[in-house]
């Protein structure tokens, strides 16, 4: 009898001990989000405040690429496609920039053939550019979502070649065989949907689909209406909560649950938020999907995608990447159109179908 | 009014708590006592307190009627009147109407020699009330992190806390109070409907015993709990559902401010499997 109590009293002791390490303690602070009483709130723990302010310092500051009358870069380098119109100073201090922000350790070389820096032999070259014209898009034609801050290539690259959260089509994983192979796309406890059962790639369906559309509510009381299946469902609650994790927000930092769909009863940030969705499913179908021929194998997704971006990609665990803070003033060419678009995209396909060319004349004289 | 059989021990006198044997004494069938006077004081001033915000409000529609609580900048402060000190003080009133009637329970169950088991049944019910609208508000440091007065408007608050954590069911007391919520209407239904089997036999079939109760579910479940097992087991499932559901929303926010289908990473961290 003793000795069960003590056995009792042992586990008792454990599983406290348990929880508390599993928990956090208070105090913590709240921020109000809607109409007082609506349980609208963010809720954060400081030491979570803090930790994530550290990982989203904003670069080192760097001097304004000076813009100053003289020949253009255009006029003086060979093959400058892009950034052309550009002064030779100004041309050279945004490429400082970009090695500070993409490859401060790898340096020039990253991108360029350090024997002929006009050529595109080296892949990371080709990709930045494409790169610096899908940054000059973001800042010019999605305003609706990132305002007058913009975006830098330090915005995702955070001085990393490869930025940290960058997604892959979903590979089906199999660890067994027969009807228990399939895990139909979910319960894999991913980061990438917060750990939840929910589809651990949501992003292929509602983010890199022509005209794919989160929307799920029905607008009548009773399924009579409009109807989405459970597995439209729980795709769009997977991308909700992956929202939230990059934004480091919870579900009322946009809506107020008691009407989901309603805008009117949504806070301003949710028509933030759905620009933003549109933006990140249009550069993911126009940027970066259709650079898959210029990537070698490595830089390549399980099912042989390229990489594309989601909210975290910029967002981080913070609602305004980087706090809103960046360098973009100092480089006014990410932020304003110099060429034509049109001229932009075909040059890219110009050069996959060169590439493309050459690949099959090698394996010719295999 | 004809006394009730069991009136002749029920209306003794003593075994107060407070106020000795001045509100010892009856009004028709109702026990006074100290505890009932302050009860009518607590619930009169809040109910009318309720109904002078309904006036002031934009709606008499029953189910829109809203008593909100202040906002989150008011801290653990007094709200002026009707941007939430009129919440505070009906939440005072209610906190005391019911630890009043739980106390007025306790005297009449010290009148009846019998123990505390009505009373300290109700004070779990009453805990899951004070949790959600005085422990988690202070703990969170604001008045404005309790639930709004209202039919709708408490509906639409629980909603959007549990989406304060991205997926409420991940919450483990959560998961614990609805698998006890279940167990004991499952359990209270199975009870009613062996009663009413026992109690309403076939004409001319006499009323069953307990043993032919006890012999039904070992026949069908193998064991039965009996007579009195059933009713403790009634309790502790209550309770458990009660106490787990004031856990589960004293941890949400105080203890864990993140999604909660996160907190169970804890399990992929264990050190057998990472």
């Amino acid at each position: 009898m003793n000795r069960t109590r003590k056995t009792f009293q042992y586990t008792m002791l454990l599983l406290l001990a348990l929880g508390v390490a599993a928990c956090d303690l208070p105090p913590m602070d709240s921020e109000q989000q809607g109409f007082r009483g609506t349980g609208m709130a963010q809720i954060d723990n400081p030491e979570d405040v803090e930790r994530v302010a550290n990982a989203n310092q904003p670069s080192a500051p760097l001097p304004a690429a000076p813009v100053v009358p003289g020949p253009k870069a255009g006029e003086i380098y060979q093959n400058v496609q892009v950034l052309g119109d550009l002064g030779v100073a100004e041309f050279i201090g945004l490429m400082t920039a970009i090695t500070q922000w993409v490859s401060p350790e790898q340096g020039c070389n990253y991108c360029h053939n350090p024997a002929n820096l006009a050529e595109d032999s080296v892949y990371t070259k080709v990709v930045a550019r494409r790169m610096l014209e899908m940054t000059r898009h973001i800042n010019v034609d999605w305003t609706d979502h990132v305002a007058d801050t913009g975006v830098t290539c330090y915005t995702c690259h955070r001085g990393k070649p490869v930025p940290d959260y960058i997604w892959f089509k979903g590979n089906e994983l199999k660890d067994t065989s027969g009807i228990a192979a399939s895990r139909m796309g979910q319960n894999l406890a991913s980061p990438s949907v917060g750990y939840s059962s929910l589809p651990y790639d949501p992003f292929t369906a509602l983010l890199n689909t022509p005209g794919a559309n989160a929307k799920v509510r029905s607008g009548t009381a009773l399924p009579t209406g409009e109807t989405a299946s459970m597995g439209k469902t729980e795709s769009t609650y997977a991308l909700m909560i992956h929202m939230s994790e990059s934004l480091g927000v919870n579900c009322t930092y946009c809506h107020n649950s008691r009407a989901f769909r309603e805008w009117d009863q949504s806070t301003p940030a949710r028509v933030t938020a759905w620009h933003g969705l549109e933006m990140a499913r249009s550069l993911n179908i126009d940027y970066l999907e259709p650079l898959q021929p210029v990537y070698p194998a490595s830089r390549l997704g399980p099912t042989g995608d390229a990489p594309k971006l989601n909210c975290s990609t910029c967002h981080q665990g913070v609602n305004k990447p980087l706090y809103g803070i960046n360098d973009l003033e100092n480089f006014p060419a990410l932020s304003a159109y110099l060429f034509d678009q049109k001229t932009e995209q075909d040059s890219l396909l110009a050069y996959i179908e060169q590439s493309e060319q050459l690949a099959s004349k090698t394996t010719d004289t295999d | 009014m004809p006394m009730l059989n069991f009136e002749k021990k029920y209306r003794v006198r003593g075994g107060t708590l407070m106020g000795g044997d001045l509100f010892d004494f009856w009004v028709g069938p109702f026990y006074v006592g100290f505890f009932g006077i302050t009860t009518i004081f607590f619930s009169v001033i809040g109910t009318a307190l309720i109904v002078y915000g309904a006036a002031i409000g934009p709606t008499w529609n029953i189910w829109q009627i809203n008593i909100a609580p202040p906002d989150l900048s008011y801290g653990l402060g007094w709200a002026p009147m009707t941007e939430g000190g009129l919440w505070q003080i009906i939440t005072i009133c209610a906190t005391g109407a019911f630890v009043s009637w739980a106390l007025r329970e306790v005297e009449i169950c010290r009148k009846l020699g019998m123990g505390y088991h009505v009373p300290a049944t109700f004070a779990v019910a009453i805990f899951a009330y004070v949790s959600l609208v005085v422990i988690r508000p202070v703990l969170l440091g604001a008045w404005g992190h309790g639930f709004p007065y209202g039919i709708l408007s408490h509906l639409d608050w629980v909603s959007n806390v549990g989406y304060q954590h991205l997926h409420f069911h991940y919450n483990p007391a959560h998961m614990l109070a609805i698998t006890f919520f279940f167990t004991t209407t499952l359990a209270l239904s199975m009870h009613g409907g062996l009663i009413l089997s026992a109690t309403n036999p076939p004409k001319g079939e006499v009323v069953k015993t307990p043993e032919y109760e006890d012999t039904f579910f070992r026949d069908a479940i193998g064991y039965s709990i009996g007579t009195l097992g059933i009713h403790r087991l009634g309790v502790f499932l209550a309770v458990a559902a009660v106490f787990w559901s004031a856990v589960c929303i004293i941890i949400s926010g105080p203890f864990w401010t993140k999604g909660w289908p996160e907190w169970w990473s804890w399990w992929l961290e264990l050190p057998v499997w990472h």
